[in-house]
């Protein structure tokens, strides 16, 4: 096995045959011609055949990748018009008496010269534009047709560079992936790889021997492999199933609603744990994030995160969501989450200790600095702010209350802020026997269905020995969940569901019936949860 | 003659695609249009001139055009330029 670095153009992984691609770099030969107005109109007529082999080419690529990127066969057809082009074909006929063939190969190397020559990446990349389109012109002349053909079985084209009239002819059915030496991200092929949603690297140090070898492209990793053994090849197989799936799921469901088949709609959102998340939920076509674990903040750094770093990351995420809510947790630190700079006792049973929200009402001035930063990007979007571990009124009332000196220290700075929402999350014994209570007090629960099955169960999630009878599926679990939303709705609360239970597609349509309004999940599992929404009805 | 002057806002410049129309938009006159830029001229009828002239977002451009039709042209192709580039 071999293995090789490239640059990823397209993320994907695709596993076959190599097809070493050459276009038979069309050696020109200088032939004398004794009439030159008769060798011009022999270029005329090839030129007009290769204009219309690139408006075959546009139609092709328009139905296929789109407008804006079949546009480029149009400009091709516009350079083999081009006047200066032209001319300089004519005066080499002319005054040195030669085959077409020769003129246009010579033009076509000054001119992409020109542009390689040029400052700008951009203009740079249009000198394999004007290669392009004198070689179709010299192919049409000697006969030799760029038809792209593949064989039958789908191929990894292996080749030195692609231009963008090779990878549009090229059918798509035998395509599996491009590795090429040439060509940078910003080239007509790369936009057309991404757009075709083909795997592609560049950058390889390709070898013509690998024709017909078994191979494998890694676009995530940027990794080629030729002659891979058994256990990549495998491992690889996963991957490419996987991903498969994965596209599948997307390409139904994308934009479609989340809604039962009898209508009822469910706010369907995602889990994140930080910024870099947000791509993950937008590109999986969650409606909003339900909820974004704030303890990141604190983990990742060596002290308190200032009001200033958090304000930046929820107003980054605030705005990148564009309007659509935002359901940001306060720090859940304690139990299994650590933080050093939090000088923390040592607890013989902390997963009941001193952790999340009983540290931010202990700790005032931490919980506070959190709350700001929360309010101040309000502005920028949705926020709703949620509160871990309740398990009594007078803790929500006391959050309540700081919440309003919070608001009230901007008002006096003349800071503006949004409309928030105050939720919390459900995940003890206690607060789902008191949410007809508790539901007076906030807008919205989630329940947080790890933390109510391992407290509901006194069975400790941290111990494998207990994995047998630990089960979500518990009624008293269920039970527990129908209560919550029957409360949550009687007191005007929206409720949902925020823990892995969210994403169990066996209890979906079970959840939309007890009147479950959100599920919110790790992003990878929005599109099947989608389905499984889209597959229930709501009574 | 008639000219006017424009910065250049598209984030690429005068790329391929817009060099291809704005040509398309100067072949329907009579006039002689030319673009100066960088130092450089170039007939906006000529798609690869056009696009050796470089032109990049913040560049300013002259446009000139002489001929019968200048007074049309010079509206077209700045009104094109406004709306494309």
């Amino acid at each position: 096995m071999e293995q090789y670095e490239g640059k990823s153009i397209f993320k994907g992984t695709a596993i076959g045959r190599i097809l070493f691609y050459s276009k038979g770099q069309q050696q020109v030969k200088r032939e004398k011609i004794d009439d030159a107005e008769a060798e011009i109109k022999r270029y005329e007529e090839a030129k007009g055949k290769a204009i219309e082999q690139l408006g075959a080419l546009y139609d092709k690529a328009l139905a296929e990748v789109g407008e804006a990127n079949a546009a480029i066969f149009e400009v091709h057809q516009m350079m083999l018009d081009d006047d200066d082009y032209n001319d300089s074909i004519y005066n080499i006929i002319r005054n040195d008496g030669v085959n077409a063939e020769f003129a246009v190969a010579t033009t076509g190397d000054n001119f992409a010269r020109m542009f390689a020559d040029m400052d700008d990446e951009y203009f740079k990349a249009r000198s394999a534009d004007v290669k392009d389109i004198s070689e179709r012109v010299i192919g049409v002349l000697s006969g030799k047709n760029m038809d792209g053909e593949l064989g039958d079985e789908p191929v990894i084209i292996v080749a030195e560079d692609l231009a963008p009239s090779e990878t549009v002819q090229m059918d798509k059915t035998k395509l599996l992936a491009f590795v090429t030496r040439l060509g940078s991200s910003n080239s007509h092929t790369a936009i057309l790889a991404r757009t075709m949603n083909i795997p592609a690297l560049i950058g390889v140090d390709i070898k013509e021997e690998w024709d017909g070898k078994m191979a494998i492209v890694d676009g995530k990793e940027g990794l080629f492999f030729v002659d891979p053994d058994a256990d990549t090849l495998e491992s690889y197989f996963a991957k490419r199933k996987e991903e498969e799936e994965a596209r599948e799921l997307l390409s139904q469901l994308k934009g479609q609603p989340d809604e039962t088949k009898d209508g009822k709609h469910i706010h369907l959102y995602a889990n994140i744990g930080s910024v870099a998340d947000v791509a993950n939920v937008l590109a999986n076509d969650a409606a909003g994030i339900g909820l974004f674990r704030s303890e990141f903040l604190y983990l990742e750094k060596d002290d308190y995160p200032t009001e200033e770093e958090q304000f930046q990351v929820y107003k980054t995420v605030a705005q990148n969501m564009a309007g659509r809510k935002v359901v940001i947790r306060t720090l859940d630190i304690g139990a299994d989450k650590q933080v050093d700079y939090f000088n923390m006792e040592h607890e013989d049973n902390p997963a009941m200790g001193y952790r999340a929200i009983r540290i931010c009402l202990d700790r005032v001035e931490i919980f506070k600095t959190q709350l700001r930063a929360l309010y101040r990007a309000s502005a920028f979007g949705t926020i709703s702010i949620m509160f871990p571990m309740i398990i009594s009124v007078d803790e929500v009332r006391k959050i309540k209350k700081i919440c309003e000196e919070v608001r009230a220290e901007l008002d006096d700075n003349g800071i503006t802020y949004g409309e928030v929402e105050l939720g919390i999350m459900i995940e003890t014994p206690a607060a789902v026997m008191i949410s007809d209570l508790l539901a007076n007090e906030v807008d919205f629960f989630s329940i947080g269905t790890n933390d109510l099955t391992q407290y509901t169960l006194a069975i400790d999630r941290q111990n494998p020995k207990l994995d047998n009878i630990y089960d979500s599926h518990h009624p008293a679990v269920l039970r527990m969940i129908e209560q919550v939303i029957k409360n949550g709705h009687a007191g005007g609360c929206w409720v949902g569901i925020c823990g892995e239970l969210g994403a169990d597609v066996t209890l979906t349509e079970q959840f939309i019936k007890m009147g479950i309004d959100e599920l919110s999940v790790s992003p990878t599992f929005v599109l099947p949860v989608r389905k499984a929404i889209r597959e229930s009805s709501s009574n | 003659m008639k000219e006017f002057k424009y910065v250049i806002t598209d984030e690429v410049g005068i790329h391929a695609r817009p060099a291809g129309l704005l040509v398309k938009e100067a072949k329907a006159f009579a006039s002689k249009i030319t673009m100066e830029a960088n130092g450089k001229s170039a007939d906006v009828t000529k798609l690869m001139a056009l696009m050796q002239l470089g032109v990049k977002k913040g560049a300013e451009v002259v446009v000139k055009a002489e001929g019968d039709d200048e007074d049309a042209a010079i509206a077209k192709i700045e009104e094109f330029m406004k709306e494309k580039l």
